[in-house]
């Protein structure tokens, strides 16, 4: 029915259209060759008023969505680096929203204001040094100092000092989830690689490197106040992009290599949901869940639950067909908690020794881990399954 | 008439005697004329397939999972069963999308049409350097978009890991299933297609070079053929790199190498692949896919100086700078590819050499926009549909140029890259202001490809509805990538957090709608006027440039008699030296009148 109803539409917009064109060409009187469809004095006239109208248009469609989609946008940032991120956009913006009002107000203004008329000559005017170097040169003034505020923020954001006090973490991305692990008390990973991977060893950490014994990994992310966090991030299968959008921090995550980010966390998350504009926007969502939820009921089927913000750590590199669902939750404790959820963490060491110790039922399950005594028990185990 | 033109003319009343077959005349044809209808009316039926599968997944994101009869009557029961677009031919449709407008439509059907049309006819030469790898190089351009198309069709679906086909996705069918036997066909057709931009692109320059009538000297050249000059050569250096990255790619996935792959746990199995690097992949490719904008945007900004020029019944301002800033885009278009790998993991401090090579390219890009805005003043605006979208092109360029000035800034991408705040910038700065560029010279070269006028009005309600709706579509688009929102989601109600972003992908997807469907006046106009189009006189916009000193009728060598001969600039309208307000380049100068541009 729709696609008939669409095929129906189609021809009489067709029918429309060659009626159309036979009007006009009813309204024209000429030989065979003609000029008129080149724009008359009338057609210059009207365009050039459409032309003003089409420029009052861009600045109220301008202004209204600053209103209307203004609210929408990322605002106060959750980290340290962020607030210059977000000073250096807003520069940019202001510089941006100037140079396009005067452009478009020139552009469409002109072509109102110099619309054609017959008797009308253009004024020969073909260069201006002078015009020229002036346009050439402010652009790169203006731009001088943005590159340089940008390289100065930049190198800030980008180079982690290897001195600095920092909780390393490491980020591991695989279709279509993410994991964290934690460096533990000496705050230096384990070594892994994708070969080691290994029942609940998924990450491929090393068991026998020393610096993993404290390693914690977690399928959600707690990260405490006020620390410097290092992230070192690996991939196992394709590429991806850790993406924390309120924390102004991205960087992908490339399988064969180790890529890094580190940011600052200055609000708990129990701090941002008490934001004025986080309140706000919340509750706008609630209201907009809240209807759909209506609908849904009313069509019988479940109703949404309500929200409340949590950070999120969010793929933005395609990478699969379930890309639009690989996420993270990230929690900003206070130091105090987020010492005592650490402390709750079960280290990967045990899980896997427990792991091991448990009866598998798969024959050729994984149990190269020998010199642990969880391990031996482990092949008794299956020995005596068997 | 010299000895010479007598000869020529001779030649060309030999050549008549051939009888043309349809096959030589409409499908295997030499002249650069016909060929430059093949491409474009090939390049106007990829840009309706890319559009339309463009309407389908905007419809997906406006209402996500819903269910919709015509995508199951296009996409089939696998893809869309009762009517729910499935999450893996969304990615395929969005790689092929993408695919499609920037090297089918807006590299192709652009360069393709424009720069075969009018770089014989401007340059005063009778057909292209190689009339020959001329039709080799549309032949191989129709079997690529035909592989490409084939693609489609093929059990496990086309390619679907991004038009940027970055490994090891693009490489792994077990990632996702477009990667099998249709990124096997995306690779072969773009193989086939850089062929095809090559043998074309080595034929422009030839062309300009050395066919040149006597007197068109490199700075009497009109701006269109300097800037098909320039992107053939842009096109020269930096598609064999592409073609390299695919070589080595089809080595990766076929032949078991490991250059851009390494230490991959997928599907339960460790494979074998160590030492290679997704990053070198990024690097080759964004060394094409950098200059590529180019490719697509200069020639759109030759088109509108010339048609901007014309319709102002003024010189372009700036005759010179113009020239010089194409130049520097040029070089510089070929240094800053880093600035799309920010955040890839390369080296932090190339991100300060790209950044700063980036922001440079500001700077030529700023003096093309106010020599067209100074090109407008005080002229006589003659406000012909190509004017329009000649305008209009100015407009979208500042407005998506501008949010470059984001988006090349590395500490700012940080936070905006791969949202839809990029996606919102490329397709205003090179996608719909190409697309206006495009559009501006069919409309204006339409009676010289075939004899007949397009209608105006129809023109006029094709222009402003498109204008309206090219911002409806892109202007929002920006907050909701400002909001963090990722692009290739194939649906965002995964995130609360984006819920609020829902209605305005309602009113984005509205406007494609309406845009889109609008596209049909302009296909009805075009594809009617081929027939019934009142019929041009020699040279309806008044023009000063050669191609409109040869006879309606197309003939082969373009002119009957000699070649004619270029005694002065091609902007010379409104000359005080002269009554009339435009001067060809052919017509001598009258004693004691200089040049005034220089």
């Amino acid at each position: 029915m729709t696609s008939l109803l669409v095929i129906i539409v189609l021809v009489l917009l067709a029918v429309a259209l060659w009626q159309l064109t036979k009007i006009f060409d009813l309204t024209q009187v000429g030989s065979n060759r003609d000029t008129s469809e080149v724009a008359t004095d009338d057609d210059n006239n009207v365009q050039g008023y459409i032309m003003f109208t089409f420029l009052a248009f861009l600045y109220i469609f301008t202004i209204y969505g600053l209103f209307k989609w203004g609210p929408l946008v990322l605002h106060t940032p959750a980290s340290e680096h962020g607030e210059d991120v977000d000073f250096l956009m807003n520069i940019t913006w202001v510089l941006i929203f100037i140079v396009q009002a005067i452009t478009q107000a020139l552009l469409h203004y002109f072509a109102f204001k110099y619309r054609g008329k017959k008797d009308q000559k253009a004024l020969y005017f073909a260069d201006n040094n002078k015009l020229e170097a002036l346009w050439s040169v402010i652009p790169a003034v203006v731009l001088a100092g943005l590159i340089l505020y940008g390289l100065y923020a930049w190198t800030n954001i980008m180079f982690v000092d290897e001195d600095e006090d920092t909780i390393v973490i490491e980020l591991y991305a695989q279709q279509f989830n993410w994991k964290a692990r934690y460096s533990g008390e000496d705050n230096v990973l384990g070594k892994a690689n994708v070969r080691l991977i290994e029942g609940v060893n998924s990450l491929g950490v090393d068991m026998a490197d020393p610096y993993s014994q404290d390693d914690i990994v977690v399928t959600e992310l707690h990260i405490p106040i006020g620390k410097k966090v290092h992230f070192k991030m690996r991939s196992q299968d394709v590429l991806h992009s850790a993406y924390f959008p309120h924390f102004r921090a991205q960087m992908n995550v490339v399988p064969g290599m180790v890529t890094e980010f580190a940011f600052t966390p200055v609000f708990t998350t129990a701090e941002y949901r008490e934001l004025p504009y986080m309140i706000e926007k919340v509750a706008h969502i609630n209201d907009l869940r809240a209807k759909k939820s209506v609908e849904l009921v009313a069509k019988g089927e479940t109703a949404l639950d309500p929200y409340a913000f949590d950070y999120l750590l969010l793929c933005n590199k395609i990478c699969g067909a379930s890309h639009y669902n690989m996420q993270m939750k990230v929690i900003v404790d206070t130091p105090e908690d987020y010492k005592k959820w650490i402390n709750e963490q079960a280290l990967l060491v045990t899980q896997v020794k427990e792991a091991n110790a448990t009866p598998v039922p798969a024959i050729d399950g994984a149990t190269k881990m020998d010199s642990t005594k969880g391990a031996d028990t482990a092949v008794v185990v299956k020995m005596a399954m068997k | 008439m010299s000895a010479e033109g007598h000869d020529h003319a001779l030649d060309h009343e030999h050549e008549h005697h051939h009888k043309e077959t349809f096959i030589t005349k409409y499908i295997f044809s030499i002249d650069h004329k016909m060929i430059s209808k093949q491409y474009l009316i090939t390049g106007i039926i990829m840009g309706v397939i890319g559009v339309l599968m463009s309407l389908l997944f905007r419809m997906q994101l406006a209402w996500p999972e819903e269910s919709f009869k015509i995508f199951n009557i296009l996409l089939g029961d696998k893809f869309a069963p009762n009517g729910v677009m499935a999450n893996d031919i969304y990615l395929a449709l969005v790689t092929i999308h993408g695919t499609i407008m920037v090297f089918f439509v807006l590299t192709a059907g652009l360069s393709g049409t424009f720069s075969n049309l009018l770089i014989p006819l401007q340059i005063g030469a009778r057909d292209m350097a190689s009339g020959f790898m001329n039709m080799v190089s549309y032949w191989l351009f129709f079997i690529s978009a035909v592989v490409m198309l084939s693609s489609l069709f093929v059990e496990a679906g086309p390619a679907s890991s991004g038009w940027t086909i970055y490994p090891p996705l693009s490489a792994l069918p077990q990632a996702i299933p477009g990667s099998g036997m249709g990124m096997t066909l995306w690779l072969i057709s773009m193989a086939i297609f850089i062929a095809s931009s090559l043998l074309g692109s080595l034929n422009y320059i030839v062309t300009v070079i050395n066919l040149r009538t006597k007197g068109m000297s490199m700075t009497r050249l009109p701006l269109t053929i300097w800037t098909f000059f320039v992107t053939a050569i842009i096109g020269v250096v930096s598609f064999p790199v592409l073609l390299s990255a695919a070589l080595l790619l089809i080595f990766d996935r076929s032949f078991g190498t490991s250059f851009f792959l390494s230490d991959i746990y997928i599907a339960g199995e460790v494979l074998h692949y160590q030492g290679g690097s997704p990053v070198l992949f990024e690097h080759l490719f964004w060394f094409l896919g950098h200059p590529e904008v180019y490719i697509v945007i200069l020639p759109a900004m030759g088109i509108v100086s010339e048609v901007m020029a014309t319709s102002s019944r003024k010189p372009i301002f700036g005759y010179r700078a113009m020239i010089m800033s194409v130049l520097a885009i040029a070089f510089l278009s070929t240094i800053v590819w880093g600035h799309h790998m920010f955040v890839s993991g390369m080296n932090p401090f190339l991100g300060s050499v790209f950044t700063f090579t980036t922001l440079l390219i500001a700077i030529p890009s700023a003096v093309k926009a106010f020599n067209w805005i100074t090109t407008l003043w005080k002229g006589n605006l003659q406000l012909n549909p190509a004017m329009l979208f000649s305008i209009g092109m100015v407009s979208t360029f500042i407005t998506g140029g501008l949010t470059g000035i984001i988006l090349g800034d590395s500490t700012l991408d940080i936070n905006v890259h791969d949202t839809y705040f990029v996606v919102a910038h490329f397709h205003l700065v090179m996608g719909i202001s190409a697309l206006y560029g495009m559009f501006a010279g069919v409309y204006h070269w339409f009676p010289r490809m075939y004899g007949r006028m397009m209608n105006k009005n129809l023109g006029y309600i094709h222009f402003w509805v498109t204008a309206v709706c090219a911002y409806g579509v892109f202007f929002p688009m920006h907050f909701i990538g400002l909001a963090g929102l990722p692009r290739r989601y194939y649906t965002n109600t995964s995130f609360p957090l984006f819920d609020d972003l829902q209605n305005v992908n309602v009113l984005i997807t509205t406007f494609a709608l309406i845009g889109g469907v609008f596209q049909l006046v302009f296909l009805y106009n075009f594809f009617a006027s081929i027939f019934y189009g009142k019929k041009s006189v020699q040279n309806p916009w008044k023009s000063t440039t050669l191609e409109w000193t040869a006879p309606v009728e197309h003939i082969h060598g373009n002119w009957p008699g000699a070649l004619p001969e270029v005694h002065r600039w091609p902007y010379d309208y409104s000359n005080p030296n002269h009554d009339v307000d435009f001067v060809p380049q052919n017509v001598p100068m009258k004693p004691g009148e200089e040049e005034l541009h220089h």
